[in-house]
């Protein structure tokens, strides 16, 4: 079973092309309202590399400009999550008094959904950049900070012995045993974290913001530019799947011994 | 050859003053260890025995500074026990190599921990790796060691730190059988040369009789010491010791003293059966 040099993930994707296709060139589906696969290929095409000649439309040659805002807002807010959640994370989950303190608050605030947030960041930050990245860094902050915590408390207490026993004090048991023992939790923060920054930030450039995908997906579809809506779809699909790998190659560098574990 | 017996006189390296452990478990206080009073003169090896469950581990950690007694005294050259401490270093059952680090690594954390320079524990490094036979693994994870193999850098990770006490809380319990004898060798040698003082718990009759200068035997549940006995063996011992006709008579009498121990818990069960 699974003959390595058949490419099986190929296959799922191609059917539900191929099935895309049909319903819109059998009339399956109302016309007008879904574009074909191919049509929204070649607007794409067009949306990346631009019309012959000069174009004054905005899906001509702007996607370059468009996946940076983004890109942009999402790195930086994520970051920013990150650097505030990872070090949050690991003060809830080494200390009780903080936990006390801190983990309530986060519990009671993390089901507040990212989108109930919007007039909250509008309101207070206004149409700029700072809104979108407020509530990307807030979505983004969540799981990173939740899932360091977890993975703080779960240090085997074996090990913590064996770096006392050895000398260690409070800073270099958390610096060289906690965090190391936490960052496969880590890893997995921020691979939710990353994915929903990207949740957040197409949310805010929807309403918060005047540029970026989330923009030009609302706008589209507002001037019934469907096969723009689709490849926007895509477009993020795309980048939230390269983000994601790069955590994950990150990861396994950072990671070695627990691969070397596993392959044990 | 070494001096016979530890002297009598020597001030212990560990004094233990009527202690008892108690723990709060599902089903009410549980009394872990009640009244143990035990002293490890300096360079003795002494070996406590029991079974399962007979509170040997904890007796251990409280040594080690892991946990304190409910009462009584833990000492350690005269002081009370309070954290854990370098001097008092520990081999572990499942060696709690850390897995990030690689066998150097793990070997040089003590040393680095404590503020030794390298050009001090350097040339230490090469003596202990070549001594408990890691040389060619300095680079690999624990992961990629077998059992064994992880055993001995738990045990040059703390020997590097030179420890006045060892303490090893059944070490080789979780290895096969061959691994077990070729470790205990191992521990043999290492120990012929420096003659640390050892606390080491074990379950196993002729690994304790095998290591040790003293045996104290156990009772079950709640922990007391049931008798201590002198192994008088000649050193140094090697595996063939095992074979020698006393070798066989210490492990009859230990034995016949866990036998002993048995029964009456055996029958303290069925007391307490009828009872309820």
């Amino acid at each position: 079973m699974g003959d390595r040099r058949i490419p099986w993930f190929l296959i799922l994707p191609l059917l539900l092309l191929a099935l895309w296709h049909l319903a819109v060139t059998q009339h399956w589906v109302a016309e007008g309202i879904i574009p074909a696969p191919s049509q929204v290929l070649e607007s794409w095409r067009r949306w990346i590399f631009g019309a012959p000649g000069k174009s004054l439309s905005p899906y001509s040659g702007t996607w370059v400009a468009n996946v940076l805002y983004s890109g942009r807002r999402v790195l930086e807010g994520f970051v920013l999550a990150a650097v505030v959640a990872i070090p949050l994370g690991m003060f809830v989950g080494w200390n009780r008094l903080v936990a006390r303190l801190v983990d309530p608050s986060i519990q009671l605030l993390r089901p507040v959904p990212i989108t109930a947030w919007l007039p909250f960041a509008i309101a207070v930050f206004g149409i700029y950049d700072a809104s979108a990245l407020f509530l990307i860094g807030l979505g983004a902050f969540y799981p990173i900070v939740v899932n360091t915590a977890h993975g703080v408390r779960d240090t085997n207490l074996l090990l913590l012995r064996a770096a006392r026993m050895l000398g260690a004090g409070e800073r270099t048991v958390l610096l060289k045993i906690v965090l190391p023992s936490a960052l496969p939790s880590i890893f997995t923060g921020l691979r939710l974290g990353v994915g929903v920054a990207w949740t957040a930030v197409i949310v805010a450039e929807m309403i918060a913001v005047k540029s970026g995908l989330g923009y030009v997906l609302w706008d589209a579809y507002y001037v019934g530019r469907m096969d723009i809506c689709v490849a926007t779809m895509f477009s993020v699909g795309l980048l939230g799947f390269i983000s994601d790998q790069i955590i994950v190659r990150l990861s396994r560098v950072l990671l070695r011994w627990r691969v070397l574990e596993r392959h044990a | 050859m070494r001096e016979p017996a530890p002297s009598v006189t020597a001030a212990p390296v560990v004094a233990l003053r009527g202690v008892s452990k108690e723990f709060n478990g599902r089903t009410g206080r549980l009394v872990a260890l009640d009244a143990i009073d035990l002293d490890v003169a300096p360079n003795e090896f002494a070996a406590v025995l029991g079974p399962s469950g007979c509170g040997k581990s904890t007796l251990l950690n409280m040594v080690a500074g892991f946990d304190g007694p409910t009462r009584g005294e833990v000492l350690f050259r005269g002081e009370p026990v309070s954290r854990p401490d370098p001097r008092r270093s520990v081999v572990f059952q499942e060696a709690a190599l850390f897995p990030w680090f690689t066998v150097l690594d793990n070997i040089t954390f003590g040393p680095k921990t404590c503020g030794v320079s390298a050009a001090q524990y350097g040339p230490r490094v090469e003596a202990l790796l070549e001594q408990v036979g890691l040389r060619g693994f300095e680079r690999h994870y624990p992961a990629e060691l077998s059992g064994g193999m992880k055993q001995r850098v738990g045990i040059a990770r703390v020997l590097i730190m030179e420890p006045v006490l060892l303490l090893m809380d059944e070490p080789f319990g979780s290895l096969d059988a061959q691994t077990r004898s070729v470790m205990q060798e191992l521990l043999l040698s290492v120990w012929e040369r420096q003659h640390q003082t050892v606390l080491f718990i074990t379950h196993d009759v002729e690994e304790a009789l095998l290591l040790a200068d003293t045996v104290c035997v156990m009772t079950a549940r709640p922990g007391r010491i049931k008798k201590r006995l002198a192994v008088d063996l000649p050193r140094p011992r090697t595996l063939e010791t095992t074979t020698s006709p006393r070798f066989n008579d210490l492990k009859r009498e230990v034995l016949g003293l866990i036998r002993e121990e048995s029964r009456r818990a055996a029958s303290d069960e069925d007391r307490r059966g009828l009872g309820s």
